[in-house]
């Protein structure tokens, strides 16, 4: 009984003290934004294209990624203090700024990053027709002059679920064609079928969006994730 | 008196127990563990701490790791929990890297140690000094193939308990440094160590040069063709060599293959021993008696508590000496890339215009192809330790339907039949079922014929060569083309080609880069070379581009050295089933690609070099972290 008794306090002692010295608080600051080019979000594949803050001051630096989520925005819990932003060097389908980003935590933040894409889709129809997706839009060349990059590829990518990227392999992705044609960027065209697969459920609806290559770039652009009923 | 005597006893004991000698009575020389004194008087064991040395040498491609010799789909992973491997979508950065500086310490401290040997023969000690050198320049040439240039250190630093171990922090150097070490180093060493060409598994003046040879290569085509991925690359050159040093790199490389070549390093040769092509090539590898292709190996011993299990993790599935095997199965597209003998590419006839070619026998569809094929690869119809192969996937009816099992060798009734056959291969190929040749088929290299050889009891003490006389021709051959020089390239290339058969002898106008390049890939396949290969090309994220493989392409482009290498696919055989027609009873082929392999491998700018870890940059925060990481 005795011992019992001991055991009990003790615990609680334990309890009660052992928590001031190493433990602190929770990060309690959200920093969230957009990757945008004039105010618009850059989507981009999951989890594929991140930045990297830096908490200067600090004996040991370490970068906190922070990854880019498919509609091209983003999100970190984090602990008050300085921060500085760079993105890696050949990350993202676009020209970063040069100027690493310095700014100030605490409590929420929201900043959107804006950045130049060395292309943009643009005008992105999709359609559902006979078992298949057809799927239309534009490329606009942002960057130009000696810094312009080419069109590698133009890729329509369906999948069953949410996130569609062709980064992802089976999970991202479906069924994915690359445009035949890419003489006229102006107006492009793809048109993919969708692959009937006896072991998942039928499903009356798709998710598609378009994805462009450019030469030498890691990193694909996409249009919005597209849900498209039939 | 009597009850006195137990005290005096006691006191006799006290008083006797005690001398003036107890310190030298105690301090016994420990029998556990031998003294630096000891050590480095007696060159046996010198021997053994250098064995030890020669023990931790790193290797891409191991035969106690099958998986790693076969990677990058040239093969499918016929086992159950390795499917994943073709279901995700690439490496992470840290993939592939090595950090071992406490190897190089201990080769550092050896060296010093040895060093100070008073009591050695010199002949002996320098040996011994040059090939602790050769290990240390072989583990520097590993560090940087994998993670660009690494801090040099090269001799053994001690910590002073001052606080402060800044004094330890080495930055790193850049590639091209770490590239001209290892070769300076072999140029140094190569007139000191013995030049004997039956010492297999010790340094040589030939593991020397042929490490000299595959350096300089590696670093001129980094050189090269570095130049068309300028994201790969670090301002300080940590990665990336400038292009204007690409020249004398692929010289050097040259030279030093030429070195061996004409035999001033000794009597090396391409391995002919045998009158079959074929069984020539698979002998090269397990033949360890009169072997002048291999210049430095791995070597294990049956009974000397050295083995390795690559033959029972590989073995065919049916009739196997134990109940496993058949893990390595070689993708449609690698053998499909053996030329026909008049060197020319060709797709399997499988189908001409959509409908299927009937064979008589189920090996005819890989007839009349380079002899390797059938020297790497183990094909249907073909026999391993004297054991016939089972493989075919099902009977195919008359109205083009399919009847297979799910288990091997499974018997069904067929229809209008009235007893049960057998539908599928005891070897199947069955999709799924793991130690199957689901690929259609099973690899040879490096297999041992041996009995035994596939019992976990016993295992199996095939070496594994790490430098061979044919890969130094191949170099050579590479060398020589970037260099301008055709015609000597068409030359090395030829003495390999002609060894497997290959009846019409390449010009210097054939040569080019996919013939060099494709030359390597059906030669050097499963050696642990193939990926470096691609790495240095700056081809790797051509080849894994992280799209899927569409069946109308697995056939096209053989021979091209940016091919897409994504998935492996399969060919399977099958018998035609149709009493009565001429084609009953003979054998058709069909290619798919496996259902667990839903993943296309993607290989990213940051995979070129693996990623120095956070916790090296802790201690050391002058790295510089690797490009796109």
């Amino acid at each position: 009984m005795k011992a019992k008794f001991y055991i009990f306090i003790f615990s609680a002692l334990l309890l009660v003290t052992s928590c001031s010295l190493d433990n602190f608080d929770e990060p309690n600051a959200m920093f969230s934004g957009n990757i945008v080019y004039n105010g618009e979000a850059i989507p981009v594949a999951r989890n594929q294209v991140r930045f990297q803050l830096w908490q200067p001051g600090y004996a040991l630096t370490a970068p906190i990624d922070v990854t880019i989520a498919q509609d091209g925005s983003y999100s970190s819990r984090l602990f008050t203090g300085d921060y500085k932003l760079s993105f890696v060097p050949g990350q993202g389908p676009f020209r970063t700024p040069s100027d690493t980003l310095f700014f100030e935590l605490s409590g929420n933040k929201a900043m959107d990053i804006e950045v130049t894409p060395y292309h943009m889709i643009r005008n992105s129809q999709f359609s559902y027709a006979a078992g298949s997706v057809n799927a239309s839009c534009a490329v606009e060349q942002i960057i130009t002059g000696t810094d312009a990059k080419a069109v590698e590829r133009v890729t329509l990518i369906i999948n069953r679920t949410l996130f569609v990227d062709s980064n992802s392999g089976g999970e991202g992705s479906i069924a994915q064609v690359d445009a035949a044609d890419l003489s006229n960027l102006g107006n492009i065209n793809m048109s993919v079928e969708i692959p009937s697969d006896p072991k998942k459920p039928d499903q009356s609806y798709i998710f598609a969006r378009i994805g462009v290559k450019v030469a030498g770039i890691e990193d694909m652009i996409y249009t919005q994730v597209q849900k498209i009923e039939f | 008196m009597k009850k006195y005597i137990y005290t005096i006893l006691l006191a006799l004991i006290l008083a006797m127990g005690c001398s003036k000698n107890d310190e030298e009575f105690l301090d016994r020389p420990p029998s556990s563990i031998l003294t630096q004194e000891q050590i480095f008087t007696d060159p046996s064991a010198v021997l053994s701490v250098l064995g030890d040395l020669y023990n931790r040498y790193e290797d891409f491609g191991r035969l106690d790791d099958w998986a790693s010799v076969a990677d990058f789909n040239i093969a499918y992973w016929s086992e159950a929990g390795r499917y994943p491997a073709f279901q995700n979508d690439g490496w992470g950065f840290g993939s592939w890297g090595i950090w071992n500086y406490g190897y190089i310490r201990e080769i550092n401290l050896f060296l010093e140690r040895c060093e100070e040997a008073t009591q050695l023969e010199a002949s002996q000690k320098t040996r011994f000094l040059a090939e602790a050198r050769f290990l240390r320049a072989s583990y520097y040439f590993e560090m940087v193939k994998r993670m660009g240039g690494v801090p040099l250190i090269l001799e053994s630093e001690t910590y002073d308990f001052s606080g402060d171990a800044s004094y330890l922090q080495h930055p790193r150097e850049t590639e091209a440094a770490i590239y001209d070490f290892v070769i300076s180093e072999a140029e140094a060493i190569k007139d000191i160590l013995p030049t004997d060409a039956d010492s297999k598994s010790r340094a040589t003046k030939g593991a020397a040069l042929a490490m000299e040879t595959r350096a300089a290569l590696y670093a001129g085509s980094i050189a090269k063709y570095g130049a068309t991925t300028p994201q790969v690359a670090l301002p300080g050159n940590e990665v990336g060599i400038p292009a204007s040093m690409a020249e004398g790199y692929y010289t050097k490389a040259l030279t030093a293959a030429q070195a061996i070549i004409s035999g001033s390093a000794g009597a090396y040769a391409l391995y002919n021993s045998k009158p079959n092509l074929s069984e020539n090539f698979e002998a090269l590898f397990y033949d360890k008696a009169n072997n002048p292709e291999a210049i430095f190996v791995e070597d294990y011993k049956v009974g000397g508590g050295k083995t390795h299990y690559f033959t029972g993790w590989n073995q065919p599935r049916f009739g196997a000496e134990e109940e496993e095997g058949g893990r390595i199965n070689p993708s449609l597209q690698f053998v499909q890339s053996f030329e026909l003998l008049d060197g020319t590419y060709a797709p399997l006839a499988n189908e001409v215009g959509g409908d299927p070619v009937y064979y008589d026998n189920i090996g005819d569809i890989f007839q009349g192809r380079d002899a390797r094929l059938a020297g790497t690869v183990i094909l249907p119809g073909t026999t391993f330790k004297s054991k016939p192969v089972d493989i075919w996937a099902g009977i195919v009816l008359a109205d083009g339907s399919i009847v297979s099992g799910d288990s091997r060798g499974q018997e069904k009734t067929l229809p209008g039949g009235s007893e049960q056959v057998q539908v599928v291969g005891f070897d199947g190929p069955i999709d799924g079922l793991e130690f199957t040749a689901q690929s259609g088929f099973y690899i040879r290299k490096y297999q041992d014929p041996n009995t035994g050889s596939g019992r976990r009891g016993t295992q199996s003490d095939v070496w594994f060569i790490r430098y061979r006389f044919g890969e130094v021709l191949l170099n050579a051959a590479e060398a020589a083309f970037e260099l301008g020089q055709p015609d000597v390239a068409a030359g090395y290339l030829n003495q390999v080609r002609s060894r497997a058969g290959i009846t019409t002898p390449l010009t210097g106008a054939d040569v080019n880069f996919d013939k060099i390049a494709h030359e390597r890939y059906v030669e050097l396949a499963f050696e642990g070379l193939h990926f470096f290969d691609l790495k240095r090309w700056r081809l790797a994220h051509i080849v894994l581009d992280g799209n899927p493989i569409n069946p109308t392409e697995v056939t096209q482009n053989i021979g091209v050295a940016t091919k897409r290498e994504t998935q492996p696919y399969s060919i399977w055989p099958y018998k035609y089933y149709n009493p009565g027609d001429p084609n009953d009873g003979k054998y058709l082929y069909k290619i798919l690609r496996l259902s667990r392999i839903t993943g296309a491998d993607r290989f990213q700018f940051g995979n070129y070099y693996s990623e120095i870890g956070q916790d090296l940059i802790n201690n050391n925060p002058k790295l510089v972290r690797n490009p796109n990481q």
